[in-house]
C-alpha cells in the first residue's frame, strides 16, 4: 500500500510539469496577446499611445523575454504562491482567484456528495426491483438528466422559478452577503442559494451513477455465490447488503476520479448561466479579453484540483479493492 | 435432429448450440433453425439489434433528423437569415383546421396584428381572424440555392401569402423553425465529422498502444489519464477562444470540431486497445500468425472485422458528447458564431430569464439538441448489446 502511494505520488510530478505546459501553451495560443489589444483599445478612444509607454509596458510584463523564459518566470512565480497580473482587473491574479476557487471546489463537491445520496437508494432500487414501473422511471429520468445540456437545465430551472415563483435563483448570495466576510449568516445565505447549481450540475453525473450501480448489482445479483446463500436460505436483505453491493459500490470511489473533471466542467458553464460568482465567469471573461495570467491560473489550478482528486480517489480504491495494488 | 429439437421448444427462445464457443440466442419464431447456424456474425447481430425496439427507433428518427439536416433548404419554410422588423419575436402559430368559416381538411393559420405597446416598447401581437393563410406543400417561395448548385424557390411547406411562423420567430424577426433545421445541419455533422476525426486517432493511437504494448503502451496510457483529467470545458472554452476571430466562418467549424476531437479520441483509444489486448491473444490470430500472414494483414483482415460492431457501437456513444460540446461552447459564445447557424448559436439567442420568459419558443432549439442526444444513446445501447451477438 505504502509503495503503490508513493507511485501515485511520483507520477504526479510529470503530470503537474504536463500540466503547466499545456497551459501555457493554450495562453500563448491567440495570435497578439493582451497588451496588443490594450494599445489598440487605447488608441480607438483617441488617446496617444507613444512608442515609450508601449516599451515600458512590455518590459514590465517581460513580454520582450524568449518564450522558456517567460514560461519559467510562470512556473516559479506560481510555486511562490506569485499567479502575475491581472491586465484587465489591474491586480495580482492571487487577489480575484482564490475566493472563486474555493467557491468552485465547494460546489463541485456538495454535488459529488448529492449524486452519491440520490444516486444510492434510487440504483439499489433500480436493480432490485428490475422491469417495474419505478425501475422503468428511474431509467427514464436518469436518461433524460444524462441528455439535456446542464446549461439548459439552469435556463428552466430559473424560468419555472421566475415565472411561478416569481424568484430570481441567479447567483450565491443575497445582496446584503455578497461582498461580506465570512460569517455564520453569510453561509446560511449560500446555503439557501446553493442547491440549484448543486442540482444542476449533479444531475448528469448521478443519472451515469445510477445506471452503473444499476448494472453492476444486477451482474453481482446473478453470480452463483449469491444463488447458494439464496438456496441456503439468507434473507433477501442480508443477501444484498453482504456481499453485491460492497461489490457493485466500487464505481462510486472509481468514479470520483473522472467525475470531478465533470463537475468543474459542468460548474463551469452553469456557472456563466446562473451568474455564479466562481470560476466559470471570470475565466470566460479572461479567456474572451486574453486576459493571458489570469486565464492561465485558473486553468492550472483547476486541472491540479482534479488531478489531486483523482489521486485521492486511486488511493481510496486501492485501499478498498486490494486487486488493484499489484 | 434439429428440427425435432424445434418442434419440442416451440416458439421459446432456443438455445442453440453447435460448439462450447458459440451460442447464440435468437427468437426462432419466425426463423427456420438451418438459418440460424449458417447466418454471417452480422446477420446475427441485425436480428439481435432488431430487438430491441428503443434503439431501431431512435435509429429511424436519427436518420430522418440528418435528412432534415441534409435538406434544410428545401424543408425550411423561410431563409433562415432574412429579418422582418415588423415580425420581431412573433409568437408561434397554431395551425387550425376548423375556423370561423367552418372546418377545411387544408391546415391553416391567422396571420398577426401588431401594435407596439407604448409603456414596454414592445411588439404584442394580437391573432387576426380576417388573415386566413392555407398552409401549402411544394409553394414556391424565396428563391435559395440548393446544396449550393441547384437554383429553385420551391419551398416543402409555406403559404403563398402571410408568414408562417409555426415555431415564432426571434428578435430580429426570423423564422425559428428555418434556423432550428439549419441549425440540424451543423450541430448534427460537427457530431460525425468530430468522431470521424476522433476516430482515427484513437485507432491509431490505441491500436498502436495496444498491439505493441510495452513502452508505447505506457506512454499513450498516461497521456490518455492526463487528457482525461483536465476538466474538457474549460480546456475546450481555451482552446476555441484562441481561434482567431477573423477567422471564416467555415474555417472556425473545422477549428471547434477538432478541438473536439482532440479529447473524445481518449475514450475510443481506449476501447480499441482494450479490444486489441483481448484479441492478441485469440486462437484465430495465432492460427493466422502460424499460416505466415502478415502483421498488417493480420490486423485489417483477422482483428479490424471482429471488433469492428464494438467501435460502431462506441462512435455512436461519443457523438452525443460532441454534439454536447458544440452546443455548450457555441451557447457561451466561444464555439461556433453567427452567421452559422447551429443549436449552440440559437440557444445563445435564450440566454436570460427575461428572454425566456417573454419568448419560450426560443428554447425549442434545446428539446432538438436533447431528442438528439437521447436518440444516440439509446441507438449506441442496442449496437452495442448487438455487438456481441453471443452473449445472451
Amino acid at each position: 500500500m505504502g509503495t503503490f502511494i508513493i507511485k501515485r505520488l511520483l507520477l504526479l510530478i510529470p503530470t503537474l510539469i504536463f500540466i503547466s505546459i499545456v497551459s501555457f501553451a493554450i495562453i500563448q495560443l491567440p495570435p497578439g496577446d493582451y497588451l496588443t489589444s490594450y494599445i489598440q483599445a487605447l488608441e480607438a478612444t483617441g488617446a496617444i499611445v507613444d512608442q515609450a509607454t508601449v516599451d515600458a509596458l512590455v518590459k514590465r510584463y517581460g513580454l520582450d523575454q524568449p518564450m522558456y523564459v517567460q514560461y519559467f518566470s510562470w512556473v516559479f512565480g506560481m510555486l511562490r504562491g506569485d499567479f502575475g497580473y491581472s491586465f484587465e482587473w489591474n491586480r495580482p491574479v492571487s487577489e480575484l482567484i482564490w475566493n472563486r476557487l474555493l467557491l468552485t471546489l465547494l460546489i463541485s463537491v456538495t454535488t459529488l456528495l448529492f449524486t452519491w445520496l440520490v444516486a444510492f437508494p434510487f440504483g439499489v432500487y433500480s436493480a432490485t426491483h428490475r422491469y417495474s414501473f419505478g425501475d422503468y422511471l428511474v431509467t427514464f429520468l436518469g436518461f433524460i438528466g444524462l441528455a439535456i445540456p446542464n446549461f439548459m437545465l439552469a435556463l428552466i430551472l430559473m424560468w419555472i422559478a421566475y415565472s411561478a415563483f416569481d424568484l430570481s435563483i441567479g447567483g450565491l448570495f443575497s445582496p446584503a452577503f455578497a461582498e461580506a466576510s465570512w460569517s455564520f449568516a453569510r453561509f446560511v445565505d449560500l446555503l439557501k442559494h446553493i442547491w440549484i447549481p448543486v442540482i444542476v450540475v449533479g444531475t448528469s453525473g448521478t443519472a451515469a451513477l445510477i445506471r452503473t450501480l444499476r448494472a453492476n448489482l444486477l451482474d453481482e445479483m446473478g453470480k452463483p455465490y449469491v444463488v447458494t446463500a439464496r438456496a441456503k436460505g439468507v434473507s433477501e436483505r442480508k443477501l444484498l447488503f453482504k456481499y453485491p453491493l460492497r461489490v457493485a459500490m466500487i464505481p462510486f470511489v472509481s468514479t470520483v476520479g473522472w467525475s470531478l473533471p465533470l463537475l468543474i466542467s459542468g460548474e463551469t458553464i452553469v456557472a456563466v448561466v446562473l451568474n455564479l460568482p466562481t470560476t466559470g465567469p471570470l475565466l470566460l471573461r479572461s479567456l474572451q479579453s486574453q486576459d493571458m495570467y489570469l486565464a492561465g491560473s485558473f486553468i492550472v489550478l483547476l486541472s491540479i484540483l482534479t488531478v489531486i482528486g483523482t489521486l485521492i480517489s486511486d488511493i481510496l480504491l486501492a485501499w478498498l479493492d486490494p486487486r488493484i495494488r499489484s | 435432429m434439429f428440427r425435432k429439437r424445434r418442434e419440442k421448444t416451440g416458439s421459446e427462445t432456443l438455445l442453440v448450440e453447435q460448439d462450447a464457443s458459440l451460442s447464440v440466442s435468437v427468437d426462432v419464431e419466425e426463423l427456420p433453425l438451418e438459418e440460424i447456424l449458417v447466418a454471417s456474425q452480422w446477420k446475427l447481430m441485425w436480428w439481435k439489434f432488431k430487438k430491441h425496439k428503443l434503439a431501431v427507433f431512435s435509429g429511424i428518427l436519427l436518420i430522418i433528423l440528418y435528412v432534415v439536416g441534409a435538406f434544410c433548404e428545401f424543408l425550411s419554410p423561410y431563409d433562415p437569415n432574412e429579418y422582418r422588423t415588423r415580425y420581431a419575436f412573433a409568437p408561434p402559430q397554431l395551425v387550425r383546421f376548423a375556423g370561423e368559416e367552418g372546418f377545411s381538411f387544408r391546415p391553416f393559420v391567422y396571420g398577426y396584428k401588431s401594435s407596439i405597446n407604448r409603456e414596454t416598447l414592445r411588439r404584442e401581437y394580437t391573432i387576426d381572424k380576417d388573415q386566413v393563410y392555407p398552409i401549402k406543400f411544394f409553394v414556391r417561395g424565396e428563391p435559395y440555392k440548393f446544396w449550393g448548385i441547384w437554383e429553385t424557390d420551391i419551398h416543402f411547406i409555406g403559404t403563398e401569402e402571410g408568414v408562417l411562423f409555426l415555431l415564432g420567430t426571434d428578435r430580429m424577426g426570423r423564422d425559428v423553425l428555418s434556423r432550428i433545421l439549419y441549425g440540424a445541419r451543423i450541430s448534427l455533422s460537427v457530431g460525425l465529422f468530430g468522431v470521424f476525426l476522433s476516430l482515427i486517432l484513437g485507432i491509431i493511437i490505441g491500436g498502436l498502444s495496444g498491439y505493441f504494448g510495452g513502452t508505447i503502451d505506457m506512454i499513450v496510457q498516461r497521456l490518455i489519464e492526463f487528457l482525461r483529467c483536465i476538466p474538457t470545458i474549460p480546456l475546450w472554452m481555451a482552446l476555441s477562444a484562441a481561434l482567431p476571430a477573423q477567422w471564416p466562418p467555415l474555417r472556425v467549424y473545422f477549428g471547434v470540431t477538432i478541438i473536439l476531437s482532440l479529447i473524445g479520441w481518449t475514450g475510443l483509444a481506449r476501447v480499441v486497445r482494450s479490444k486489441f489486448l483481448s484479441l492478441r491473444e485469440e486462437e484465430f490470430v495465432l492460427a493466422a500468425r502460424l499460416a505466415g500472414a502478415g502483421r498488417m494483414r493480420i490486423i485489417v483482415r483477422h482483428m479490424v472485422p471482429s471488433f469492428l460492431s464494438h467501435i460502431i457501437a462506441s462512435i455512436t456513444l461519443a457523438i452525443p458528447n460532441m454534439i454536447l460540446g458544440e452546443t455548450s461552447l457555441s451557447f457561451l459564445g466561444v464555439g461556433l458564431r453567427p452567421p452559422v447557424i447551429s443549436w449552440g448559436v440559437l440557444l445563445k439567442e435564450a440566454q436570460n430569464v427575461r428572454t425566456i420568459a417573454l419568448t419560450p419558443w426560443l428554447l425549442v432549439p434545446g428539446v432538438f439538441v436533447i431528442v438528439a442526444v437521447l436518440a444516440f444513446n439509446f441507438l449506441g445501447d442496442g449496437l452495442r448489446d448487438a455487438a456481441d451477438p453471443y452473449v445472451r
